[in-house]
């Protein structure tokens, strides 16, 4: 019998991953390779060079979940295929959005009847839905002042300068101006009063956040609410409220029921939350429910004939999977009440545990307050010798992700580090990470403080003749700080 | 030792999940319950009324891929709990969808020096990736005529009525006006001389389709492209093009690598495709590619400190999954050109035995072009006695959705069914779905016209003549005239 010469084929089928000739070859960057290659190389190539990502558990400046429970994750890979938007080709999974909307409104305390369903829609995040109640807002106003003859092509939104990213891409891709109420030192928040000051008759809403990003403390919604209502009696402009639940709406009515910021206050016409934040599923959900079909003006909705029966569909986004949509009805069924406050109260709890150990430490001011959402933000009693990012970095060495960053105007003097406590974050590990931080503490104490860099990014002055490497060092050193420092844009939230 | 009534803790703990009052109360659809259920009863209560759903893999309207190997399977439950957006926490995630940008760039041969980095971004899919573009050009244009002195209220965008809904939803919710170019019987897709005609001052941009939804056909952006270069010389106005590949993006490359409709034509500014149709990815992800970092103006992109480092960001979501991203990235390196290719081909030659198979019945006009996005629309040679809806109606019996829908203006009187031929529809199942279609047409033929039941309640509101009727006929004749009426 001859011999054919097939090495390729052998190469192929028997050699393992590891041996095979794949892991010898550079991955294609900037061209799709020619050639096919076995799926096993290309998950292990794959999977191994992720291994050198953050690990999701331990990246404690994210709000978005990180863990959930394998039956869920059962159910999440079952649909993975389901193109969510062919609502006729998949009734069961549209109902699962309809239930879910229906359920937040009715913990948002939306004004509806027995049977009535709710206005609302499943989005793939906040800023969607935040760009999705903006884009109601402005169509409202604007119909309103043509209705009045009055000039429409100056609408304004007022905010505060805490506010998230999103609010500032809603306002310049949707071209509305972006008022916003400065903060100052100690005060991180919008300020109600100053707020309904800046409204104008331009004005299309005022944006209230409900779980500030930089230091988690909730805005006075209810006093905003009453500002406003004396002033529209005086004005007749009916200016609206926004409420930006994205991660306070999952935790408010749970660990503070009495606390009125919802529908239960008038003024107040839509609110977004993120189902993947304190809603306990994987990012890529969230939600916008308006008070009233008054408040969704039926215009912004298309009826289409896609796919052969007809759609109503208001977003911005048209396919995406359906997982998340289903993970989160099987949140709200499994846990349902109770289960949402268990693990509110176990996240509080955590919070207070490092927010106390942390003070004992001697060394923090803590800048976030009790009633928000569970995070820790801290900044150094005394930052001449190192600074908030120093110790950032160095708790990477142990592995934790912990952001610091700066406040936005008036306040950029002011730098925190923040710890957010997720559902997955025990008490074992708050712990741990005070045990950590300690160590960094003590490390740094012990090196020699770096130069002095002013945050207005003043050129460094060295006046100690040092040698080449020295100087060397130092110079890196403040460049690196400085191009951090000059990144840190007033975009911070 | 006492037994102590725990009846509720046996309750839970050891009954199986049918056996438990967890399958016996009602499910909450309004508010949330007040008490936690177990996990096991969770899962199988939703589980069980997904199976009511209709089955990914036979819904033959989709162009978005409903299968995938089991190994990518893995990277995509890995890579579940990962928040896309956090670029300084997974770097390497971030570079992944790099160097996506980047094979998907060259793949449309955008005009990049040796290691020059591509303009793009991945988005959930095609309509934020449109939207993305749009508003590109919308900012462009609009900084333009700032600097002419001109008027920069009314933009325009010029396309064809088969348009997506999505440039319609652009339209709207972005205040720029839509100037479609309406279709003719016969002739589907967008005519290049009559949108060039449709150009003026205001004009933002035309946009191309590359994969017509309704019929698959590929626009000649090569005539539209020579149109307007005239157009553009005669006028000064520079009109860009944007080309809506959302599916055919991934298969012209592979099939047809010598039809220019690509960055291979000056004027093409922008080319968005649909990692979720035939790049062979599960829902929820699409690409833009910008020729060159002219074409996207630097006040759109916002650079944010929101988790500690600096962060660009040009996307409508901010928070998403990974996993689709990692996907595609396997896609691209796993297939390669050849394996796109294979399948592409494969896709091709499948959609050709079916619409041979439909064209012997003998009862069909194939609508769909040879050279397109594989799938076929036909519909019936005869519909007076029944359409092409029930048609599809009753094929659902058989576990097949082939939608039937109505062509846009001015083409509404013409009805199609369409087939799109995916990755995962083999040939066995292509001559499976032909012989159930003969089989359905066998049973309509034999059912009664149901259009004397709509012609004679049409004629009632024509001449308020009354045709007397049972009450059990009248009933059916006006739920059948409702149900087509309402699909129609």
């Amino acid at each position: 019998m001859a011999l054919s010469e097939t090495t390729l084929d052998t190469d192929l089928s028997v050699h393992s991953t590891f041996a095979s000739r794949y892991v010898r070859t550079s991955l294609p960057r900037f061209k799709i390779p020619d050639n096919s290659i076995p799926k096993e190389a290309a998950f292990q190539i794959i999977n191994d060079e992720l291994m050198l990502d953050g690990n999701p558990r331990l990246n404690l400046a994210s709000f978005v979940t990180t863990w959930m429970e394998p039956e869920c994750d059962k159910l999440i890979m079952a649909s993975i295929n389901k193109n969510y938007v062919d609502m006729d080709e998949y009734p069961v999974t549209t109902e699962l959005q309809n239930r879910c909307v229906n359920m937040i409104a009715h913990l948002f305390n939306a004004p509806l009847g027995e049977s009535e369903a709710a206005v609302g829609v499943g989005t793939v995040g906040s800023s969607e839905a935040i760009m999705l109640a903006g884009l109601a807002f402005k169509r409202k106003w604007q119909n309103r002042r043509k209705a009045e003859g009055k000039p429409y092509d100056k609408p304004n939104i007022v905010t505060g300068a805490n506010v998230q990213v999103c609010w500032e891409k809603f306002a310049r891709y949707f071209e509305v101006e972006l008022k916003e109420v400065k903060l100052r030192e100690d005060y991180y928040v919008m300020d109600p009063e100053k707020a309904v000051e800046m409204v104008d008759e331009n004005t299309i809403c005022v944006a209230a956040i409900l779980g500030s990003t930089l230091n988690g403390e909730f805005e006075d919604v209810k006093r905003l609410n009453d500002l406003l209502a004396e002033k529209n009696k005086e004005t007749g402009w009916d200016t609206p409220i926004h409420v930006d639940a994205a991660s306070g709406g999952f935790i408010a009515p749970f660990l503070h029921p009495e606390l009125e910021w919802d529908f239960r206050l008038p003024w107040v016409k839509s609110i977004n939350v993120s189902g993947h934040k304190y809603g306990l599923v994987y990012a890529g959900i969230g939600w916008v429910i308006w008070r009233s079909k008054e408040d969704l003006p039926e215009e912004l909705i298309f009826h289409i004939n896609y796919l052969g029966a007809d759609q109503p569909t208001f977003t911005l986004n048209f396919s995406k999977g359906s997982s998340q949509v289903i993970a989160q009805y099987y949140q709200l069924i499994r846990m349902g009440f109770q289960g949402y406050k268990n693990v509110m109260e176990n996240c509080r709890d955590n919070m207070i545990v490092l927010k106390d150990s942390l003070e004992q430490t001697g060394r923090f001011n803590i800048v976030s307050k009790d009633v928000g959402v569970p995070l820790v933000a801290f900044s150094l009693k005394d930052s001449s010798q190192h600074n908030e990012f120093e110790l950032s970095d160095m708790l990477r060495r142990y592995g934790w992700i912990v952001p610091a960053y700066t406040m936005p105007p008036d306040a950029q003097h002011v730098t925190v580090l923040r710890v957010v406590i997720r559902e997955d974050f025990s008490r074992t590990l708050a712990e741990r990470l005070v045990n950590d931080i300690q160590k960094v503490l003590q490390e740094l104490d012990a090196l020699p403080s770096k130069p002095k860099v002013s945050i207005c990014g003043d050129d460094n002055k060295v006046v100690v003749k040092k040698t080449a490497l020295e100087t060397q060092r130092e110079v890196t050193t403040v460049w690196r700080k400085f191009v951090m420092e000059r990144k840190k844009m007033n975009g911070v939230c």
